[in-house]
């Protein structure tokens, strides 16, 4: 009976495990399955390099929203990483402790924050100021880069803040010893060295950028077209299907997985060199 | 270096930059809750909180919304803690890093990088169409339940990996056979750990927009069953703002959420400093 039940529990734990597997597995067959027919209707180069989008007439091109989403995911990139990376090295090294166990928290509070929240927030201070002072509708690329930005910052700062703390203390310590300023030891010893935690920071945190459904759709004016500056409205991939999931049928809804698709298999690689980073460093 | 500066100054210029950057984010922090609890808070009172809705959000107060939001997240919860805790126990207790646990591990960390509205389109073609359970709050539960697998699967982990390997082996040389050694020793260790990751599922999925609004739906009235569509607070908020239905009900179920999402976080942050002080 023990034994049997020694089994048995080892079993049910293997079973369990399955359950994340089986679950990628289930939204990719869906997601691809629902998608494809689109896909292979257009031909491929069609839907990705299209550049008209009108489902009415037929027309499913997503290259503008492609593009939209690349200047988005940039700009947030640009601004946010600096700033999440000047963020991680302050709490590993600059940082008095009573303002650490403020400050760590209030990044962790950053990533509770619904990207409702975010998006309404960027669309009463960031929107208007933008219209006001560098013209153009406010809704833009600008506007959407910012608030990304801002939510990006705890994956890029918890992620680079790890692997900066992770770093053995003799490299600081030789360095320090060899006579070099604080943030020359930063510079030349500690940033190189827990570069390759760092870049998989950068790599997630665009990943969640390009991935941005809730907050984007509500700066980022959503017109489908090409933009001339980062002042002007785009769409993006994710904001095409957020707008358009809630009355698409057929066909149309079909290019909507379809663009679920592109994002999707965006997304996987990025995930997947992240993680190849990190374990080749590890491993 | 082609540009000389002095090591001092460049010293100086990079901690004020450093500081600048870190106080800069705190200070949009308290801007955005700030402004959303002084615009909200006023709007909140009891009345607000137990009337449902009325005519589209505008009047009334969001009754349904909470009561819909506390569905979906326990129908999550319930789905995702007993895959989330086996799979964490199966990773750290009954296998070495081979070709599956690869696998697992990937499997596990693409699902925590997969964008909201990716599980919402899912949710949407598996549950509510192919499964054939319309908009409802079970469709909405178990599409949660998958994003937030990847969360419980790593914070149990970890928490199952603190656990200190002589615990085991006291329990072993006891005469305890593994599963008695799980259930008696390592799980009563790890659970603060695990409740941890719990409670921050429960944030993610109170928090979730993208996800809920395809598999869930967004009707306004009083859940009656699983099978009923529900609106969350986070829909009824995104839906109240950017249709412009009602501004300071809109205000107020974001001051709502401001507020539970912070306590979700202090109470978190009360547990790990407990678990550190302990294990200290």
């Amino acid at each position: 009976m023990k034994k049997f039940k020694e089994n048995l529990s080892g079993r049910i734990f293997l079973l369990f495990a399955l359950s994340s597997i089986s679950a990628l597995a289930l939204i990719t067959v869906f997601i691809v399955v629902r998608g494809i027919p689109i896909i292979s209707d257009v031909g491929i180069m069609d839907f990705v390099f299209g550049m008209n989008w009108a489902p009415t007439e037929g027309e499913y091109g997503i290259f503008p929203m492609i593009v939209g989403t690349v200047a988005v995911s940039l700009g947030a990139g640009l601004i946010g990483v600096p700033i999440g990376l000047c963020c991680s090295i302050f709490l590993s090294e600059f940082a008095p402790p009573f303002i650490t166990t403020v400050f760590r928290p209030a990044i962790q509070l950053l990533a509770g924050i619904p990207s409702v929240v975010y998006g309404f927030w960027g669309l009463i201070f960031i929107v208007p100021l933008i219209r006001d002072y560098l013209g153009g509708p406010g809704l833009s690329i600008l506007a959407a880069s910012i608030i990304l930005a801002i939510m990006i910052l705890p994956t890029v700062v918890s992620i680079s803040e790890v692997s900066l703390l992770a770093l053995p203390r003799q490299y600081k310590e030789g360095a320090l010893a060899l006579g070099l300023t604080h943030w020359q030891t930063i510079r030349c010893v500690m940033l190189p060295a827990a570069k390759s935690g760092i870049v998989a920071a950068v790599i997630l945190g665009i990943g969640r950028a390009i991935g941005e459904t809730m907050a984007v759709i509500m700066i980022v004016g959503n017109a489908v077209a090409m933009p001339e500056s980062i002042l002007d409205p785009v769409r993006t991939l994710t904001t095409n299907i957020g707008i358009e999931m809630g009355y698409a049928t057929g066909i149309h809804q079909e290019a909507l997985f379809a663009t679920g698709i592109i994002l999707f298999v965006v997304i996987m690689i990025l995930n997947a060199t992240a993680q190849y980073i990190t374990r080749k460093k590890s491993g | 270096m082609k540009l000389k500066i002095n090591a001092r100054t460049s010293e100086y210029i990079a901690k004020g930059f450093i500081w600048g950057a870190a106080m800069s984010v705190m200070i949009v922090l308290v801007a955005i809750i700030v402004y959303i609890l002084v615009k909200g808070l006023p709007v909140i009172n009891f009345s607000f909180l137990t009337t449902n809705p009325y005519n589209m959000g505008r009047s009334g107060g969001i009754a349904s919304t909470i009561v819909g939001t506390i569905y979906i997240t326990v129908v999550a919860i319930i789905i995702a803690v007993p895959f989330g805790i086996g799979t964490a126990f199966y990773l750290a207790e009954y296998t070495q890093e081979n070709i599956i646990t690869r696998i697992i591990r990937f499997s596990a960390e693409s699902l925590a990088g997969i964008p909201s509205i990716i599980y919402g389109l899912f949710g949407y073609i598996f549950f509510v169409m192919y499964m054939g359970m319309g908009w409802s709050i079970l469709a909405g539960g178990l599409t949660l339940a998958f994003m937030i697998l990847p969360t419980i699967i790593r914070t149990s982990e970890e928490a199952i990996r603190a656990v200190p390997h002589i615990y085991r082996e006291v329990s072993f040389s006891l005469g305890g056979t593994k599963w008695q050694t799980i259930i008696k020793t390592v799980f009563p260790s790890a659970i603060q750990g695990i409740v941890n990751g719990i409670i921050l599922s429960i944030g993610r999925c109170i928090a979730e927009t993208a996800a809920v609004i395809f598999t869930a739906g967004s009707v306004l009235s009083m859940p009656g069953s699983l099978f009923d569509s529900t609106r969350t607070m986070a829909v009824h908020f995104y839906i109240l703002a950017s249709e412009g239905i009602s501004m300071d009900n809109a205000y107020g179920t974001a001051a709502l959420l401001i507020i539970i999402i912070f306590l979700i976080n202090v109470i978190v942050n009360a547990l790990v400093n407990r678990f550190i002080s302990k294990s200290k």
